[in-house]
């Protein structure tokens, strides 16, 4: 998967856990983004 | 349908439970572990691939709750950081009484039986309070701690004044300024550290109201430290796991996409919610874990696999139930501030 197989296990380790790492903040950074986009929406929507 | 080998009905069982841990998390500043690798082994994964995507699953999603919280002003990084050095040595001290019980033959029954004494017995503690209504102005603690705030005394559990009162230099002064002996700080970690060893888990669940309790953090600050050491312990232990291919990634990936969502709930809820009125979820959470993990103890050892799938309803039931008394509290509580300020609007 993502070509990390062909990596030492050391390596691969650090891979698997860097992969993790990028996803979880790619993550936030987008969440975060699309939270700002919708709050007043759906703060609106809440009050109602 | 597949994507990474995993069929699209598990990515979206993996990324709805993800959302539900995400808000605990995000919430309480645990949750993580003791739910996902139960359900991980309940759903037939080796014990190796459950625990290590489960430590992984936890790494994730404590760096995303971290940013959070550290936004929100949450993190008490000297406390952290002392935390992380007792911790770390607790955690190698359990590590080695788990391998000397291994050579007895002991510990797999050793393990199981502290486990879910310790969790049930936290769990019964938590729930006991929170019906005694303990701590501060009705009970409840505010959840605005910033570095200049201080903290209210009779938001300081009685055994945490007692703790505090123990002044062996050096002395630090912790968010909200709380003044605790390094030394307490120290202790306390090794001991929920050796706690976390020997159990083998990420340890917030002992850990955070151990802070609370015994060192008298806020509630709030407690639980973003809690979550800043989680970083370190689960990066570290997840590593661990993946030299011997026990991370999957066709796990973690949904599961942390659903609990990436989760996380920002949570963490947005502690600034919303009286935590006081969840500390009962909590306290039940814990028992339900503590139940679970009995049932499937007992389910393995005596050859009964319907405890087994008892156990798995359990997790999935007190997730469901815990993160949605934080989304239905949180809704509630930004729909009283709207009446009072359209009643004081009237005014």
């Amino acid at each position: 998967m993502f070509g990390i197989e062909t990596l030492s296990g050391n390596a691969q380790a650090a891979a698997l856990i860097g992969i993790v790492l990028v996803e979880a903040i790619v993550l936030h950074v987008g969440y975060s983004g699309l939270t700002r986009i919708t709050a007043p929406t759906v703060k609106r929507v809440l009050r109602t | 349908m597949e994507i990474l080998g995993v069929g699209l009905t598990m990515i979206a069982l993996f990324v709805g439970f993800g959302l539900l841990i995400g808000i605990l998390f995000g919430f309480f500043g645990m949750g993580g572990s003791f739910l996902v690798t139960p359900a991980l082994l309940v759903m037939g994964y080796p014990s190796r691939v459950a625990v290590g995507s489960g430590l992984a699953f936890v790494f994730g999603t404590s760096v995303i709750a971290t940013i959070k919280h550290r936004n929100l002003g949450q993190v008490d990084y000297k406390l952290g950081v002392s935390m992380i050095i007792g911790t770390t040595l607790g955690i190698e001290v359990g590590k080695e009484i788990v391998l000397h019980l291994e050579e007895l033959g002991m510990a797999g029954g050793i393990i199981s039986v502290t486990y879910v004494l310790l969790l049930g017995g936290i769990g019964a503690f938590v729930t006991y309070e929170a019906l005694k209504g303990n701590g501060g102005d009705d009970g409840g603690i505010d959840h605005d701690v910033g570095e200049d705030a201080d903290v209210d005394a009779d938001d300081i559990p009685d055994i945490a004044k007692r703790i505090q009162s123990y002044r062996v230099p050096p002395m630090l002064t912790l968010r909200g300024g709380v003044q605790v002996s390094l030394w307490t700080v120290l202790a306390v970690a090794f001991v929920t550290g050796l706690l976390s060893g020997f159990l083998g888990v990420g340890g917030g669940f002992i850990r955070m109201p151990a802070l609370f309790y015994l060192i008298g953090v806020p509630v709030p600050v407690a639980v973003g430290t809690d979550l800043f050491e989680i970083v370190f312990s689960g990066g570290i232990g997840s590593f661990l796991y993946a030299q011997s291919g026990g991370v999957d990634l066709s796990i973690v990936a949904p599961l942390l996409a659903g609990s990436a969502l989760g996380a920002q709930i949570g963490s947005a809820a502690t600034s919303i919610v009286d935590e006081e009125g969840i500390k009962i979820y909590f306290g039940l959470m814990l028992l339900g874990g503590a139940v679970a993990v009995a049932f499937r103890q007992i389910g393995e050892s005596f050859g009964i696999p319907v405890l087994n799938t008892v156990s798995f309803v359990l997790i999935i039931g007190a997730a469901l139930l815990v993160s949605g008394a934080v989304v239905y509290s949180s809704v509630a509580a930004v729909r009283r501030e709207e009446a009072g300020r359209t009643g004081a609007g009237a005014d």
